[in-house]
């Protein structure tokens, strides 16, 4: 209990820690909602080339697939802005459950 | 982000300063408010969200720029070193905030009981809270139960436009209290600010229940309250 970090919400923190200590790290940040989705703007899920995870952008819907974009901007160094529930579903593999519609901006940190 | 923005973001934070970033979406380019010269309109969005503690999307002209505000830590002010401060602080944590405990009684007051992420203070309640001056990001609770210790501090916490004060201590207890901060010369305006008996009704009885309780009622005021009336609470209030 003690070991908890002070806020477990400060994902920005716990990047720039992991980026200190030698991680490659990005950073995913949700910039737009409409309807039920689960998570304010500005909610963050921090990922690490290493497989690291940190916070959320969403219930877990879209974690796994935001992830792997992640990774490729890792790679790329190229910031990629992606669209989650629109009604074409099949623009990606994964839908939200709870109906609502949502915008991650990925860009690599540091 | 870039390894140079990043370390002025941090260098913001870690002075506990107020900052906005402002991102550019989809290339990415970023901005940092109030420290960058920006445009007027998304100047004056940048500080709106950070009045909101919400980000927002902005539209300029063909751009568009993603505002994420990065307020300092909430701050939440115990007062009393007490058993339920020993429950309270360590949940207080997780929410967000930043603890300082004041308590002149050096027996209470020690980093053995409330923890080494909190901030002590032994200083007379209301010199503490002088120096700490509770803002419109600070809660203030009262835990002590004496006269002596509550009070001070209740008198300037009641002068501050802190968003949350709340204060141990029975009805009976508290209509003590009104009458001696009355006889101090605080308006009932001032007075009427105090959540007492403090926390929400969800009959607590033990130290963690009441932090509990606390908390919800501290998360309720920075939240703005109830948004929706839950289904079994609309019953309740028909058959009351």
């Amino acid at each position: 209990m003690s070991d908890a970090r002070p806020d477990s919400e400060d994902i920005l923190g716990i990047a720039a820690g992991w980026l200190a200590a030698g991680e490659t790290v990005a950073l995913a940040t949700v910039v737009e909602t409409w309807g039920s989705s689960p998570r304010p703007a500005g909610s963050r899920l921090a990922v690490t080339q290493s497989g690291r995870l940190a916070g959320s952008v969403s219930g877990g819907c879209i974690e796994g697939a935001v992830a792997d974009v992640a990774k490729q901007t890792m790679a790329s160094g190229t910031p990629q802005l992606l669209d989650f529930g629109i009604s074409d579903e099949r623009a990606w593999e994964v839908g939200l459950a709870c109906g609502g519609k949502l915008k991650v901006f990925v860009e690599k940190l540091g | 982000m870039t390894p140079a923005f990043l370390d002025r973001l941090l260098a913001a934070r870690g002075a506990k300063r107020p900052v906005a970033v402002l991102t550019r979406l989809p290339d990415g380019a970023q901005l940092l408010h109030p420290d960058d010269t920006l445009p007027e309109p998304l100047a004056a969005e940048a500080a709106a969200a950070l009045r909101d503690d919400a980000a927002r999307n902005v539209t300029l002209g063909a751009e568009t720029w993603f505002i994420h505000p990065h307020n300092p830590p909430l701050r939440l002010i115990v007062v009393g070193a007490v058993h339920i401060a020993q429950a309270l602080v360590p949940m207080a944590l997780p929410l967000g905030f930043a603890v300082t405990v004041v308590d002149p009684r050096r027996a209470f007051a020690t980093e053995e009981r409330m923890g080494d992420r909190v901030t002590i203070s032994t200083d007379w309640p209301d010199e503490a809270m002088t120096a700490l001056a509770p803002d419109a990001r600070t809660a203030v609770v009262t835990l002590t139960h004496d006269p002596k210790l509550d009070d001070p501090a209740l008198e300037v916490a009641l002068r501050s436009p802190a968003f949350y004060i709340g204060s141990l201590g029975s009805r009976r207890t508290h209509a003590k209290r009104v009458a001696r901060l009355t006889e101090a010369g605080l308006t009932e305006a001032e007075i009427a600010r105090i959540q007492a008996p403090v926390g929400l009704d969800i009959g607590a009885v033990t130290a963690p229940e009441i932090a509990v309780s606390i908390l919800a009622q501290i998360v309720s005021s920075r939240r703005g309250g109830p948004k929706k009336k839950a289904p079994a609470a609309e019953r309740h209030e028909a058959s009351a």
